[in-house]
């Protein structure tokens, strides 16, 4: 399986795409497929200051209940409300209509640490 | 190296997503847990339980060795059954829970993958001057379960006698010139079987079950996911969540498996942890099982706190999002007396606090046909 090359990720399957100052969060085709059937979504942090590494969301699938965390410090300025209302949207399509978060980053190099696409499916298998 | 069943490349070729459960790799789906949880419940499903231990007993004690290592009375069991039972120790706490099987000439325990090298030690300790042959046949056997309201007319084409069973009967089969074990029996709620093959005709087997292939398949490839979403709704325990070395079979609503006169008639022995048990009843119990029922969309797992206005009431112990309740539910230990059916209780689940309703075990009950 080979990620969308136009993003960062993190091992533990968040996906982080930058359009001009605004990080779109989600989670990895693998990551779903590891989860399951997503049942639930909560957005911990819908709005406000958020700093790499902090839990900003939780997704519960049939099977488990998975923190989702951010790789990039910034403002959270949007939750997507659609994969809220509707969270299977994460299983159909991970990459484009089942993003979680929009966060506004105060440093879009702090992208170059997280893993490009080859790096993440080498770790992800 | 995690170890593989004789299923695996028939799973594999199938589309299974497989997992690591207790060192084998195992189907844990096909796609969706709630498809192959809605399959079983209207028509049916096959899983893989190849891992699950199987061990053959034979000698002149063997009878007297299954006795002593068993809650449940085993002088009375005819060939041709099969019986749910426990495996305590001294403290009669669970180390197991067990299936045992009655032969013309031998018995057979299928027990817990996760337990397998534990209960063989525990064999060699209980077995003393007793003459038994533990034949540990895991490896050269396979084992699948079908379960679901539509397998028994799928296996009356195959057998008349199978459908005919009792429910915890069995049979030996012919599949050419090999033999099987077909058991009515399982692990879902639902009707079925479970069938005890050679590894070596399990390719065969598995592709006549699953012969008629398509969306409207009758018995379709279900993964260890949907099972244990299955059994929750069942009420059934699982080791490791409802069942483990701190509770014992009372706590566990199991007492219909627990003889504790088993030393009684002429036939009988003390099983380990008889004597412990007893205390157990007449002190009182230290907790109970109960089921959680949640008016919401989050799903208490386990290890989750459960308390009320009064304070700390116990643990939960599973939980999943029901597909055919339409709702979480979760299994919980609670203080015995503090709460009863129809009560509400908060679960915390660290991020948040849920209301849920205390209800009586199983969630689903498959309706008598």
């Amino acid at each position: 399986m080979s990620s969308p090359e136009d993003r960062r990720y993190m091992e533990s399957h968040e996906w982080h795409k930058l359009e001009g100052d605004v990080v779109t969060l989600g989670i990895s085709q693998f990551a779903v497929e590891e989860l399951t059937d997503i049942t639930y979504v909560e957005a911990i942090v819908s709005e406000g200051e958020v700093s790499k590494g902090d839990s900003v969301a939780e997704v519960e699938s049939v099977k488990a209940t998975s923190e989702i965390y951010t790789g990039i410090d910034g403002e959270v300025i949007e939750v997507n409300q659609e994969v809220i209302d509707n969270p299977s949207l994460i299983n159909e399509d991970p990459y484009t209509k089942g993003w979680l978060l929009k966060i506004k980053v105060s440093d879009p190099a702090q992208l170059d640490e997280l893993l490009s696409p080859a790096d993440y499916d080498a770790q992800a298998g | 190296m995690l170890k593989k069943t004789p299923f695996y490349k028939f799973m594999q070729d199938n589309g299974a997503k497989f997992v690591d459960f207790a060192g084998w790799e195992m189907p844990i789906s096909f796609g969706s847990i709630i498809e192959e949880h809605n399959q079983v419940r209207n028509s049916g499903g096959l899983f893989d339980v190849s891992h699950m231990g199987r061990v053959k007993f034979s000698g002149r004690h063997a009878r007297r060795f299954l006795e002593r290592l068993l809650t449940r009375r085993i002088s009375n069991m005819k060939e041709g059954q099969c019986r749910y039972s426990l495996v305590c120790n001294e403290d009669g706490n669970v180390l197991d829970d067990v299936l045992i099987y009655k032969f013309e000439d031998y018995w057979m325990l299928v027990v817990n993958a996760s337990n397998r090298e534990k209960l063989l030690k525990h064999f060699d300790d209980v077995k003393g001057d007793l003459v038994v042959k533990i034949d540990d046949q895991t490896e050269s056997t396979a084992m699948v379960a079908v379960q679901g309201p539509k397998v028994m007319e799928m296996i009356g084409q195959f057998s008349k006698e199978v459908p005919s069973l009792k429910r915890y009967g069995f049979c030996q089969k012919n599949l050419l010139i090999l033999k099987m074990t077909i058991s009515r029996t399982g692990y879902t709620g639902e009707d079925g079987v479970e069938v005890i093959l050679g590894a070596n005709m399990a390719n065969m087997a598995v592709k006549l079950l699953l012969k008629d292939k398509g969306d409207d398949a009758a018995v379709k490839p279900c993964g260890l996911g949907a099972r244990d979403t299955l059994r929750m709704e069942a009420g059934m325990p699982l080791y490791g969540h409802e069942l483990d070395e701190e509770t014992n079979p009372f706590e566990a609503g199991l007492d219909f498996a627990v003889s504790l006169d088993k030393d009684i008639d002429e036939m009988g022995e003390k099983f380990i942890g008889q004597e412990a048990l007893k205390k157990v009843k007449a002190e009182g119990l230290k907790k109970t099982l109960v089921g959680l029922k949640i008016d919401g969309k989050r799903t208490p797992r386990q290890g989750m706190t459960v308390k009320n206005g009064a304070g700390e009431l116990g643990i939960v112990t599973s939980g999943c999002a029901s597909p055919t309740l339409g709702c979480p539910i979760a299994m919980a230990y609670v203080k015995p007396g503090t709460v009863g059916a129809g009560d509400k209780v908060i679960v915390e689940l660290g991020s948040a606090e849920i209301e849920a309703e205390v209800v009586a075990l199983p969630f689903y009950k498959a309706e008598k046909k």
